[in-house]
C-alpha cells in the first residue's frame, strides 16, 4: 500500500438545468478510483453548488496509481427515479508521481458528457502521498518521467541516451462487445474512454519498468497510439527513447547548451564561424575535454564523459563500468567486413519489392504479409561514403571498435528523437522505411499480444537491416503508424539511418563539446551530410560529389531525412513545406484479396510519392528534405498517400539540376511547342522559387569541386520510362549549368498530370512561409506571438465515375484549399511562418476523405526580414486594416439569431460534382496577448517543443487524453462542421484546464494523434474520437526573466543576454 | 436562414475588398465566414450572461477582447432604440419588429438581437434593489456609457413613457437618456434612500419605479397656479428679475401664466399612470412648443427656468419648497435638454 490518494470536491459552476420545473439542479459528485467510490452530499437547487467536501482518501498500490485514472462523476439527485448523470471528469494522476513535477492538481475542470459535450465546471483538489518502495520486483515504475517532446527537454541534461523502448497492450473494444447492444451510447462511450485511459496508464507503467531496467529515468519522444481494430480489438502501443536525464540546477545557465530556439536562431547567421562549438560549452568547456588524451576503445568514451562538475573518469550514473554500456545501441558500421553481401541482398529485396520477404512466423493471424523496402528512398536520399579513407579512416575505425560490442546487445538501435544534442549525429544515411500489410483477427488472449508484437518486431528488423545497408548503425527520427480499414491493416515504420557518436549513448555528457579530434574529422555544418557507406559499394546508385563545404568527403546529391534540421547545418536561403499527394483507386475486396490488392498497389504509390517529392524539391531549387513523413492511408476503395517534408538548400550538397521535359513524339510540331511551353514555365518557376526562398548559393567553379560523377544510366532510374531514357539523356538541355538535369518525360496522361500538379502548387501568399519542422530554416528573428490551430476538413466524393486523376485533383485541391484558408485566417500575423504543419489523412468511410491539420503560426520580426521599406509600409497598413477586421470579423447584426435553422450544408443538392464540401470544421485557438490577465489562467498550446521568447522552467508531466463525442442530432448541432468545431474547442478547453490544474501555463509538443470521425447522415448521427497529447510545462517570458535577473545579478546574466537579443 | 445571412456576410466582406487585399478565393472567404459563424454561435449563449464569458473555459479570449465582444453584442442602433423606447418589451412588440426593420432599414436579425438584449437586461434588473446602472454593469459587464443607456431603456420600458408621437420625433435617444438619468436620480424610490444602511428596510429601494408618494405629493403644487395671487406674485417676481435680461421678455411676460400652468399641471397629473406615460408629450406641448414658436433662445429659456424655479422660494404662502425643488430641479434639466429643434 505505498500510496494515498486524496481528493476534495470544492464546488461546481454553470451546471446545466436538470430539473425543468425549478430550472435548477440538485447536484452531487461520485469520486471513484479503482473499485472504491465516495460520494458528496447533494447540494440542493443550485447551478453553482458549493460542496466543499471532506478529503476522500484512497489507499492504493502505486501500480494502480499509475494505471487508473481518477474518475469524477457529477450527477443530479432524483428522489423518485434514477439519478441523471451530468457528466464526468477523468484526471490522470501520473504527474503527481514524479518528485519534480506537480505536487497538487487543483482547479476547474470542464464536466464532460459524451453526448452533450461540456456541461459546466467542477473545482477539484487532488494530492498524492507516496511512500518509498524499495521492492526490487515491483510492478510499478513511479518516478519515470515521460516527455512527448522529441528532443532533450529544455531544463534537463541527458547523461545517457539509452535507446528504444516499446510496448503494446491489447484489449477488447467495448464498442464491439455483446453488451453494447443493450447499453446506451453514453455507457458505451464511457466504457471506451475509461478503458483507453486505463490501458494508456498500464502501457506507460510497463514502459517505465523497461526504462528502469535500463537504468534510465525518463522517456523522451514518447509516442502513444491507438489502433481501433474494430471487431478484433483495441491496441494501445507506444514507442520512445529511454534516457537518463539530469535536472539542471540553474536552468538559465543552460540556455546556450540546450536547444533553445533562440539559440538556434542565433547560430544560423553565424554558421560561417569556423569554430561554432564554443557556444555549446555550457558549463563544460572544450578545454576540459582536451585535457584527456585520446585513447581508443571504451575507455575513450568514458573519459570524455566530463560533466560540468565532475571531471573524474568514473561515469556518474553507472555503478559498474560495464553497466551502462549495455544500454548502448549503436552498431558499428560493418562496412569493412561482409557488408557488400548485405547490401546486395538488400538491393535484391528492394527490386523485387512485391515479394514477401518475411515469413509469416507461423502465426495463424498472419495470413499474408507483404513488405517491401524503399529502394527509391535510398536511391534518392543518396549518401556517399565518408569512410573511403583519407582523414576519416582512423577515427572511423575507432568508432567501429567502440560500438562493436554494444551492437549485439541492442535489439533495435532506434531513437524517436528528431533533435539531438550537438555532436550526437555524425552522419546521416537517408530515410529508411518499411510497410507491411496485415489481416486483422480477433486477439484471443489480450494478456499476450504476441501477434501484434511479432508484426512490429518484423518491421523493426527490416528497418534495422535497411539502416545497415546504408552503412548506418542506428535509426533516428523513428516513428511508427498504422492505417486500418475493415480487417486490413498497414503497419508503417520510418526513420533516418544514421551514424551516431557513441559517446552520447554511453556515459558521456550530452552537452559536452565535441572532442577536438572529432572536430577535425567532422567539419561542423556539413559532417552529417557526408555519406556513411562505402563509395565503392553503394547500396544503391547515387550521385556523389565532394562536399561543397569542406571539399574533403563525399556527399549525395539529394538528402532525405525524417529528423529536424540539425542546428549547426548550413542552409542557404529559407525552407518551405513540400507535399506529395496521391490517390489510387482500388477495387473493393474482402480479406486476403484486399490485402493482396493493397500490397500490390503500395510500391507504385511509394514510387509516385517519391517522384512527386523529388520533382517538387527540384522545382523549389532545393536539395534536401527534413522532417519527411509519408502517410499511406487505406480506405474501402482507395489508397491515399500524403508526404510532407521541409525542403531546404544545404550548402554542403551540390546545387540541384533543373527539370527537363521530354516529349515522346518529337516530330509533332504542336506537341513540341506545347512541351517547350511547359519547359519554359517550369524554368520560370524554378527561377521564381529561388528568388522567393532566397537561394543564392555562392558560385563555385567546377574544377574546385570536381565534376560530378556522370552516371546517366543510374539517373535514368528516376525517369518514367527506362527503356527510352538513355536516348533522351543525350538530348539534355544543359541550361541549368549542371549535367544532372532531371528528366521528366511526358509520354502518358500520368506524366502530364504530374507536370500539372507541379505547376498548380501555389506558393503561399507574400509574408507567409511554411514548414513541417520545428522552426523554419533561414528565419531567425521570431517574435513571441504564436498561435496554434487545428483544422479538420471532410469532403464527400461521389462514387460515380471516379478516376485516379479526378481523385488526385480532388485531394490536391482539398489540401491546397486547406492551406489557403489557413493563410487567410492568419493574415493579420504577417509576416509569419506556419511551423510544424502536420497533415493527417483518413478515409473514415467509403466516400469520405478527412484531412486534419495542426500547425502553429509564429510571427517574426519583419524589420529584419529582408524586405524593402516600401513593402513594410504597405504591410503595416494592410495589417492595420486586417486588425480592425479581426476585431469584428462580421457585423454582429447579421447573426444574432441563435440557432441557424437551415437543415444542412447544401452538399447533397450538388452531388453532381465530383467532390463537394460536405462540411468543414475549423477551429482557431486565439492565443492571448502576453499582457492578458484573465480570470481564467491563460494556457498556451503549441506543437513545438519550445515557446518563442520564453523559457520553459519546469515540466509538469505528460498530457494524454482521449475523448469520444457522439450526437444523435447532427443537423441541429450545425452539421458535421458545427459538431466537429464544438468538439475540438471542447477538447482544447479540457486540455488547458488540466494543464492549468497542474499549475502549468502551456502545453508543448502538443499533437492530435487521432481524430476519427464517423457519421450517419440518414440517422442524423455522428461520432468522433480524439486523442491528444503533449507536455504540460511552466514557462517564463524572457523579458520577465531579465527583470528577475536584475534583481539577482549573481544568478545568470550572461545566458540571458544571449536569449534577449533574439527577442528584441 | 443561416445560409442567407451567411451569403450577406460574405458579400459584405467581398465588398470590403478583402479578396483583392489577400488574394484569397471566394470559397476560402465563404468557409472562413462560416467558421466565424460557428464560433459566434458557440459564443452567443455565453454573451447572454456575460459573467459566464469571463469564467468559461472553452475560449481563451483576452480580457480586452472579451470586453469588446460584450460591448459590440450589446450595442444598439439609435434608429432602433427610438422605435421601441418606452414600449412594453413583450411579445407584442416583438411582432412589430418586422415593421421596425422595414422602417429603419436595420436587418430583422439585428432588430431581434437588440430587442432581445433590451428584454434580457430588463428581466434581470427589473426586480433588483440598488442602483440600476450598477446592477446592469455588474450583471452584463457593460461599459459605463452603455450601462447608463441600458438603464434609460429599462427605466423607459418600465414606466412606458410615450416617445413615439410625431411631436417627439425630433428628440434623440440621447435626449431621453439624459432625462431618464435625471429622473432616476431624483424621482425614484432609490433616490430618496440615499444611504441605505439596513438592507431589509430598503425593500423599495428601486431605481426603476417612480416614487409614488412623491407623485401623489405633486398635487400640492397646484396651488401655484390655482391661487391667482400666488400666480401673480410668482410672475412679478420672475419678471422683475429678468427684465432687460431676456431678448424675448415681452413674449415671456405674455406667456408666463400659460407656461406656469402647463408645468404645474404636468406635475399634478402625474398621479395617473396614463399621464405619466404622456409626460414627454405634455412637456413638449405645454412648454417646448410655445417657447419655440416665440423663438426663445436657449439661454433665455435657461434664465427663465432658473428664475422660475428659484422665485418660488420667495413665495411666502407656499409651503412645499422641497417638493418643488425635487420636481423642478429635474424638470428644468429635462426641459433644457428637450429644448432644441
Amino acid at each position: 500500500m505505498p500510496g494515498k490518494l486524496k481528493v476534495k470536491i470544492v464546488a461546481g459552476r454553470h451546471l446545466p438545468v436538470m430539473d425543468r420545473a425549478s430550472d435548477l439542479t440538485d447536484a452531487f459528485v461520485e469520486v471513484k478510483f479503482g473499485n472504491t467510490t465516495f460520494k458528496t452530499d447533494v447540494y440542493l437547487k443550485s447551478l453553482n453548488p458549493q460542496w466543499n467536501s471532506e478529503w476522500f482518501k484512497f489507499e492504493v498500490d502505486d501500480e494502480d496509481l499509475q494505471d487508473e485514472p481518477l474518475q469524477i462523476t457529477v450527477l443530479d439527485h432524483d428522489t423518485y427515479s434514477a439519478n441523471d448523470a451530468i457528466g464526468k471528469v477523468y484526471i490522470d494522476i501520473d504527474p503527481l508521481l514524479y518528485s519534480e513535477a506537480a505536487t497538487v492538481i487543483s482547479g476547474w475542470f470542464p464536466i464532460y458528457d459524451t453526448i452533450h459535450g461540456i456541461r459546466g465546471e467542477i473545482n477539484v483538489i487532488v494530492k498524492v502521498d507516496l511512500f518509498n518502495d524499495l521492492n526490487r520486483f515491483r510492478q510499478s515504475s513511479c518516478g519515470v518521467k515521460f516527455f512527448c517532446t522529441t528532443s532533450i527537454p529544455k531544463c534537463y541534461r541527458a547523461v545517457i541516451i539509452h535507446g528504444f523502448v516499446e510496448e503494446l497492450v491489447v484489449n477488447e473494444d467495448p464498442e464491439y462487445q455483446w453488451i453494447d447492444r443493450i447499453r446506451t451510447p453514453r455507457a458505451s462511450n464511457e466504457a471506451r474512454q475509461r478503458l483507453i485511459s486505463l490501458m494508456s496508464g498500464e502501457l506507460q507503467r510497463k514502459i517505465g519498468l523497461k526504462v528502469l531496467e535500463m537504468r534510465g529515468n525518463a522517456v523522451v519522444g514518447y509516442l502513444q497510439c491507438f489502433d481501433l481494430e474494430g471487431e478484433s480489438g483495441l491496441v494501445v502501443r507506444a514507442i520512445g527513447t529511454a534516457c537518463t536525464l539530469d535536472k539542471l540546477s540553474s536552468p538559465a545557465a543552460f540556455l546556450p547548451a540546450c536547444n533553445s530556439p533562440s539559440k538556434e536562431m542565433k547560430e544560423i547567421p553565424f554558421n560561417e564561424d569556423p569554430n561554432p562549438n564554443t557556444h555549446s560549452s555550457g558549463p563544460s568547456t572544450p578545454l576540459k575535454n582536451q585535457t584527456y588524451s585520446f585513447s581508443p576503445s571504451k575507455s575513450y568514451s568514458r573519459q570524455s564523459s566530463s560533466s560540468d562538475t565532475d571531471l573524474s573518469l568514473t561515469p556518474k550514473t553507472a555503478p559498474s563500468p560495464q553497466g551502462p554500456r549495455i544500454y548502448l545501441c549503436p552498431s558499428s558500421p560493418p562496412l569493412s567486413c561482409g557488408s557488400l553481401h548485405l547490401k546486395k541482398s538488400c538491393l535484391l529485396l528492394s527490386d523485387s519489392s512485391l515479394a514477401p520477404h518475411h515469413c509469416s512466423l507461423g502465426s495463424p493471424v498472419l495470413r499474408k504479409s507483404v513488405s517491401f523496402s524503399e529502394e527509391l528512398f535510398l536511391a534518392a536520399s543518396g549518401m556517399g561514403s565518408g569512410s573511403a579513407g583519407k582523414e576519416g579512416g582512423p577515427f572511423k575505425a575507432l568508432l567501429r571498435q567502440q560500438t562493436q560490442s554494444a551492437l549485439e546487445q541492442r535489439e533495435f538501435p532506434f531513437f524517436t528523437l528528431t533533435v539531438f544534442p550537438p555532436g550526437f549525429l555524425v552522419h546521416v544515411g537517408g530515410v529508411v522505411s518499411a510497410r507491411s500489410v496485415k489481416l486483422l483477427d480477433r486477439i484471443h488472449n489480450p494478456d499476450e499480444p504476441e501477434t501484434r508484437d511479432a508484426w512490429w518486431a518484423e518491421i523493426r528488423q527490416e528497418i534495422k537491416s535497411h539502416a545497415k545497408a546504408l552503412g548506418c548503425h542506428a535509426v533516428v527520427g523513428y516513428s511508427e503508424s498504422t492505417s486500418i480499414c475493415e480487417e486490413v491493416c498497414i503497419l508503417s515504420a520510418s526513420g533516418t539511418a544514421a551514424v551516431l557518436n557513441p559517446r552520447f549513448l554511453q556515459d558521456g555528457t550530452v552537452e559536452g563539446c565535441l572532442e577536438q579530434r572529432l572536430e577535425e574529422n567532422l567539419p561542423v555544418g556539413c559532417g552529417f551530410c557526408h555519406i556513411p557507406y562505402d563509395e565503392l559499394n553503394m547500396p544503391f546508385p547515387a550521385h556523389l560529389t565532394y562536399c561543397y563545404n569542406c571539399r574533403k568527403q563525399k556527399v549525395p546529391d539529394v538528402l532525405f531525412t525524417t529528423i529536424d534540421l540539425p542546428t549547426d547545418a548550413m542552409v542557404i536561403g529559407k525552407g518551405c513545406l513540400i507535399q506529395a499527394r496521391l490517390c489510387r483507386l482500388k477495387k473493393k475486396a474482402q480479406a486476403e484479396a484486399n490485402a493482396t490488392a493493397i500490397s500490390n498497389l503500395l510500391p507504385f504509390m511509394e514510387y509516385e510519392v517519391h517522384t512527386q517529392l523529388m520533382n517538387k524539391l527540384k522545382l523549389k531549387g532545393m536539395n534536401a528534405l527534413f522532417g519527411l513523413r509519408i502517410q499511406i492511408t487505406v480506405g474501402e476503395n482507395m489508397l491515399m498517400g500524403l508526404a510532407s517534408a521541409t525542403g531546404v538548400y544545404l550548402a554542403a550538397l551540390p546545387a540541384p539540376g533543373g527539370i527537363q521535359i521530354a516529349g515522346k513524339t518529337p516530330n509533332d510540331g504542336s506537341y513540341e511547342q506545347h512541351i517547350s511551353h511547359m519547359q519554359k514555365k517550369i524554368n520560370d518557376t524554378i527561377a521564381k522559387n529561388r528568388e522567393l526562398y532566397e537561394i543564392n548559393p555562392p558560385e563555385i567553379s567546377e574544377e574546385v569541386i570536381g565534376s560530378p560523377i556522370p552516371e546517366p544510366r543510374q539517373r535514368s532510374r528516376l525517369l518514367r520510362s527506362q527503356s527510352e531514357s538513355s536516348d533522351e539523356v543525350t538530348e539534355l538541355d544543359l541550361s541549368h549549368g549542371k549535367k544532372d538535369a532531371f528528366v521528366l518525360e511526358i509520354d502518358d496522361t500520368d506524366a502530364l498530370e504530374d507536370v500539372h500538379s507541379l505547376l498548380t502548387d501555389v506558393p503561399p501568399p507574400p509574408g507567409f512561409y511554411s514548414c513541417n519542422t520545428e522552426i523554419m530554416p533561414g528565419i531567425n528573428n521570431w517574435t513571441s506571438e504564436i498561435q496554434m490551430f487545428t483544422s479538420v476538413r471532410v469532403i464527400r466524393l461521389s462514387s460515380l465515375n471516379l478516376t485516379n486523376q479526378a481523385l488526385n485533383k480532388n485531394f490536391n485541391d482539398l489540401c491546397e484549399n486547406l492551406l489557403k484558408s489557413l493563410y487567410f485566417k492568419l493574415r493579420s500575423m504577417i509576416p509569419c511562418c506556419l511551423c510544424h504543419v502536420n497533415f493527417t489523412v483518413s478515409l473514415p468511410e467509403d466516400e469520405l476523405i478527412q484531412v486534419t491539420v495542426t500547425a502553429v503560426a509564429i510571427t517574426f520580426d519583419k524589420n529584419q526580414a529582408l524586405q524593402t521599406t516600401k513593402a513594410h509600409i504597405e504591410k503595416s497598413l494592410q495589417r492595420a486594416s486586417a486588425d480592425t477586421e479581426e476585431l469584428l470579423q462580421f457585423p454582429l447584426e447579421l447573426c444574432s439569431d441563435s440557432l441557424p435553422s437551415h437543415p444542412f450544408p447544401p452538399a447533397k443538392a450538388v452531388t453532381v460534382e465530383k467532390a463537394n464540401p460536405m462540411g468543414e470544421g475549423n477551429f482557431r485557438n486565439r492565443s492571448a496577448p502576453p499582457c492578458a490577465s484573465s480570470t481564467v489562467g491563460v494556457v498556451k498550446m503549441t506543437p513545438l517543443s519550445f515557446i518563442p521568447g520564453a523559457k520553459i522552467t519546469k515540466y509538469l508531466g505528460i498530457i494524454n487524453m482521449f475523448f469520444i463525442r457522439e450526437t444523435t442530432s447532427l443537423r441541429e448541432e450545425g452539421g458535421v462542421s458545427g459538431f466537429l468545431h464544438a468538439f475540438i474547442a471542447e477538447v482544447f478547453a479540457m486540455v488547458r484546464a488540466h494543464v492549468a490544474a497542474l499549475g502549468g501555463n502551456a502545453v508543448v509538443s502538443y499533437i492530435m494523434k487521432q481524430c476519427v470521425f464517423m457519421e450517419n447522415p440518414n440517422k442524423n448521427q455522428a461520432q468522433c474520437l480524439i486523442n491528444v497529447s503533449g507536455d504540460a510545462v511552466v514557462f517564463v517570458r524572457e523579458s520577465d526573466l531579465e527583470v528577475a535577473s536584475v534583481q539577482q545579478p549573481t544568478a545568470n546574466c550572461q545566458p540571458l543576454c544571449a536569449g534577449g537579443e533574439v527577442t528584441t | 436562414m443561416a445560409t442567407l445571412v451567411l451569403s450577406d456576410a460574405v458579400a459584405l466582406r467581398v465588398r470590403s475588398g478583402i479578396l483583392e487585399q489577400t488574394g484569397a478565393t471566394a470559397a476560402v472567404l465563404q468557409s472562413d465566414t462560416m467558421d466565424h459563424y460557428r464560433t459566434f454561435h458557440m459564443l452567443e449563449r455565453l454573451l447572454h450572461a456575460p459573467p459566464k464569458l469571463l469564467h468559461q473555459l472553452i475560449f481563451q479570449i483576452p480580457p480586452s477582447r472579451q470586453a469588446l465582444l460584450i460591448e459590440r453584442y450589446y450595442a444598439f442602433d439609435e434608429a432602433f432604440v427610438r422605435e421601441v423606447l418606452g414600449k412594453k418589451l413583450s411579445k407584442g412588440t416583438k411582432k412589430d419588429l418586422d415593421d421596425i426593420s422595414t422602417k429603419t432599414g436595420i436587418t430583422l436579425k439585428s432588430c431581434r438581437r437588440q430587442f432581445d438584449n433590451f428584454k434580457r437586461v430588463f428581466k434581470v434588473v427589473e426586480e433588483m434593489r440598488g442602483s440600476l446602472v450598477d446592477n446592469i454593469q455588474q450583471h452584463f459587464l457593460l461599459s459605463d456609457r452603455l450601462s447608463r443607456d441600458y438603464a434609460a431603456i429599462v427605466f423607459f420600458a418600465n414606466n412606458r413613457f410615450e416617445t413615439g408621437k410625431k411631436k417627439l420625433q425630433y428628440l434623440s435617444f440621447g435626449d431621453f437618456a439624459f432625462c431618464a438619468e435625471l429622473m432616476i436620480q431624483n424621482w425614484t424610490l432609490g433616490a430618496v434612500g440615499e444611504a441605505p444602511t439596513d438592507p431589509d428596510s430598503q425593500v423599495d429601494d428601486m431605481d426603476v419605479d417612480l416614487d409614488k408618494e412623491f407623485l401623489q405629493d405633486l398635487k400640492e403644487l397646484k396651488v401655484l397656479v390655482a391661487d391667482k395671487d400666488l400666480l401673480d406674485l410668482h410672475k412679478s417676481l420672475v419678471c422683475t428679475t429678468l427684465r432687460g435680461k431676456l431678448s424675448i421678455f415681452s413674449e415671456m411676460e405674455a406667456n408666463f401664466k400659460n407656461l406656469s400652468r402647463g408645468l404645474v399641471n404636468v406635475a399634478a397629473k402625474l398621479t395617473h399612470s396614463k399621464d405619466v406615460r404622456d409626460l414627454f408629450v405634455d412637456l413638449v406641448e405645454k412648454f417646448v412648443e410655445p417657447c419655440r414658436s416665440d423663438h426663445w433662445p436657449l439661454n433665455d429659456v435657461r434664465l427663465f427656468l432658473n428664475q422660475y424655479s428659484a422665485s418660488v422660494h420667495s413665495l411666502d404662502g407656499f409651503r412645499h419648497q422641497a417638493l418643488w425643488d425635487r420636481y423642478m430641479g429635474t424638470l428644468r434639466g429635462c426641459l433644457l435638454r428637450l429644448y432644441h429643434d
